[in-house]
């Protein structure tokens, strides 16, 4: 890739004492190590098992591939009050691709935003958890999705907003790479820099599958930095398993002043069950009971 | 003969004071602005005008976003081209999540002419009448467009509300007051009714003011509201008159005729007619040669009336 992994994040450590920076109150109050984020991750992947097992479909793979993502977002980048989800100056997350809606769910109930038992009743009649998102049944839940390039959209009109609200919170959204594909991506990817949207960050789970098979069979999508790069964003390129990295690029993020920032998150589909791992029969088919055993296990 | 005005010009100065009035108003446009005159609002307000450039679903979803964030956002383009080339963005990123993003968009119908197929915006209705929970407005002249734009501005919730080109008669008083979700009876009879929305209220009027002479005696209804349509003034004029011609602008199936036929064949069947498009595409023309091409003048709408009224 042209655009270097070695050049914006090269004084990056992965020391697991590297306390997250605090951004919220929220964040302050968990005061979460980087070793916490990592335990709280596994525990999320646990969730995101047993939640699509019990739900007998959903979409495992691209769940598991952004856990550390959001993880450490919601840790120790987002700032946010789980006891007030509609509070005016925090900052927005948009999960853009809506069919990893088990891991911020997994997420959301973890922060406090509804019970961690809730979790288990995921595509069920009258549930609040939808099998993709529902932003008028969930707390925490910005915007509902499922048809995937639409929410990088959505997240210009918020930061739109709060620059004519005159509100500093800052907008982040999750697209997966093969949602890339999508033309509206581009679109708002050139209507970002125009309207120079420093205060929008967008994530992309460069997990490198999508439904029928590897990205480069289906419909190749790069050289992907260099066409956010010519697009006029800031490119940020980061091992999206990595907390520490992780956390890093949403705090140079915002020193990016004039334009918005791409954090290209490198990651494992299915990342952390072997089975699912790098597999794209688990982008959207449940584990049965006894994989969930397995998987489980794995993840103890 | 009435005063003739653009609806579209009427929409961008009632757009500007309603930007006057509530800081919270704010316009988004697709590279059209000079035609959808939304070009008025974005003069006085650069700050809250946002041209989105020719990227349609971006639009979409950039309103929606500006809506999710209190913002009453009004996102204007040709008909063709929203709904046309946003439906999904619409459906997804507006009906679903239920958000207060009013579409206003112009040159509907087969009146943009010249254009040809492409352009001509014949489809919209049934395509935004298929949402739940969107409000469908065509008003029927200028002082109808301005109050619709307003009532959208006022209420939460997704509107559509389908302009068009040309010049067009004003068909209300200057003391007409719109209600949302209500037919207007234009004029009273009680041998037939014709059910008409936008420009085909005027040729609808014509074509009742024509069968007098003939001791037809029509009421006509304007169906500004399309979505939620009054049902109530649809069954009362299938009990009192006991014949019914609808006429839009628009395809025969999904639009006006549709939804009239459905109300009517479920509460108080009567014999009914349409006055639409019959499943085909519009050539260029001048509006008037293509209202006359495709069966929408006054005097296809009298034809109906006749043939309806022996069917009774």
């Amino acid at each position: 890739m042209a655009v270097s992994e070695s050049g914006e994040l090269g004084s990056v450590t992965s020391a697991d004492n590297v306390k997250a920076e605090v951004f919220s109150s929220f964040a302050e109050a968990k005061s979460l190590s980087v070793k916490q984020m990592q335990a709280l991750a596994k525990r999320i992947r646990r969730h995101i098992i047993s939640m699509i097992g019990k739900a007998g479909s959903g979409h495992p793979g691209g769940s598991l591939s952004a856990v550390e993502i959001l993880t450490s977002l919601y840790f120790a980048g987002l700032r946010h009050n789980p006891s007030d989800p509609q509070w005016s100056d925090r900052d927005r997350f948009i999960l853009s691709k809506g069919h990893a809606a088990p891991l911020l769910y997994a997420v959301l109930a973890e922060c406090g935003y509804f019970p961690v038992d809730e979790l288990l009743s995921l595509r069920q009649l009258d549930s609040r958890l939808q099998g993709h998102t529902d932003r008028t049944l969930t707390p925490g839940v910005e915007m509902s999705a499922g048809s995937l390039g639409q929410g990088l959209s959505f997240a210009i009109g918020v930061a739109l907003a709060g620059r004519l609200n005159l509100k500093d919170y800052r907008v982040y959204v999750l697209l997966g790479d093969g949602e890339c594909n999508e033309g509206q991506v581009w679109e708002a990817a050139m209507a970002a820099a125009h309207f120079k949207l420093d205060n929008l960050v967008a994530i992309v789970d460069n997990n490198g599958q999508q439904i029928d098979g590897w990205n480069r069979e289906v419909m190749n999508i790069e050289p992907f930095g260099e066409k956010w790069q010519a697009f006029g964003w800031h490119i940020l390129e980061v091992n999206g398993h990595d907390i520490t990295q992780l956390i890093q690029a949403y705090r140079q993020a915002r020193q990016v002043k004039g334009k918005a920032t791409v954090i290209i998150a490198h990651t494992i589909k299915g990342k952390g069950v072997s089975f699912m791992e790098n597999n794209p029969d688990f982008h959207g088919k449940a584990p049965n009971a006894e994989q969930v055993e397995i998987a489980l296990k794995e993840l103890e | 003969m009435a005063e003739e005005v653009l609806v579209r010009e009427v929409y961008g100065k009632t757009l500007l004071e309603l930007g006057r009035e509530n800081p919270d108003i704010v316009v988004l446009d697709a590279d059209l602005s000079r035609s959808t005159m939304t070009r008025l609002f974005a003069e006085e307000f650069p700050d809250r005008f946002f041209d989105c450039g020719i990227a349609e679903q971006n639009m979409v979803g950039i309103a929606a976003g500006l809506a999710a964030s209190g913002k009453i956002p009004f996102a204007s383009t040709f008909c063709c081209f929203v709904p046309g080339r946003s439906f999904d963005q619409i459906r997804a990123s507006i009906a679903q999540p239920r958000l207060n993003v009013k579409l206003v968009t112009t040159h509907g119908g087969v009146t943009c002419g010249e254009d040809g197929a492409s352009h001509h915006s014949i489809d919209d209705l049934s395509l935004l009448g298929s949402l739940p929970g969107f409000t469908v407005i065509v008003p029927a002249d200028g002082i109808e467009t301005a109050q619709a734009v307003r009532v959208a501005a006022s209420r939460s919730g997704p509107f559509y509300i389908r302009l068009w080109r040309p010049k067009t008669p004003l068909v209300h008083n200057q003391d007409y007051r719109f209600t949302l979700g209500k037919a207007v009876t234009m004029r009273q009879g009680n041998d037939a009714t014709i059910i008409a929305l936008g420009i085909m209220v005027a040729e609808a009027l014509d074509a009742a003011e024509n069968l007098k002479g003939e001791g037809i005696l029509c009421r006509v209804l304007n169906m500004s509201t399309l979505k939620p349509p009054d049902k109530v003034a649809i069954i009362k004029a299938a009990t009192q008159t006991g014949a019914i011609v609808t006429a839009e602008d628009h395809l025969e199936h999904g639009g006006l005729g549709s939804i009239v036929a459905q109300v009517i064949s479920s509460e108080e069947p009567v014999p009914i007619e349409f006055i639409a498009l019959k499943d085909t595409y519009a050539k260029s023309g001048t509006p008037a040669e293509l209202l006359k091409r495709y069966g929408l003048t006054a005097e296809d709408i009298a034809q109906a009336v006749r043939r309806v009224v022996k069917r009774k």
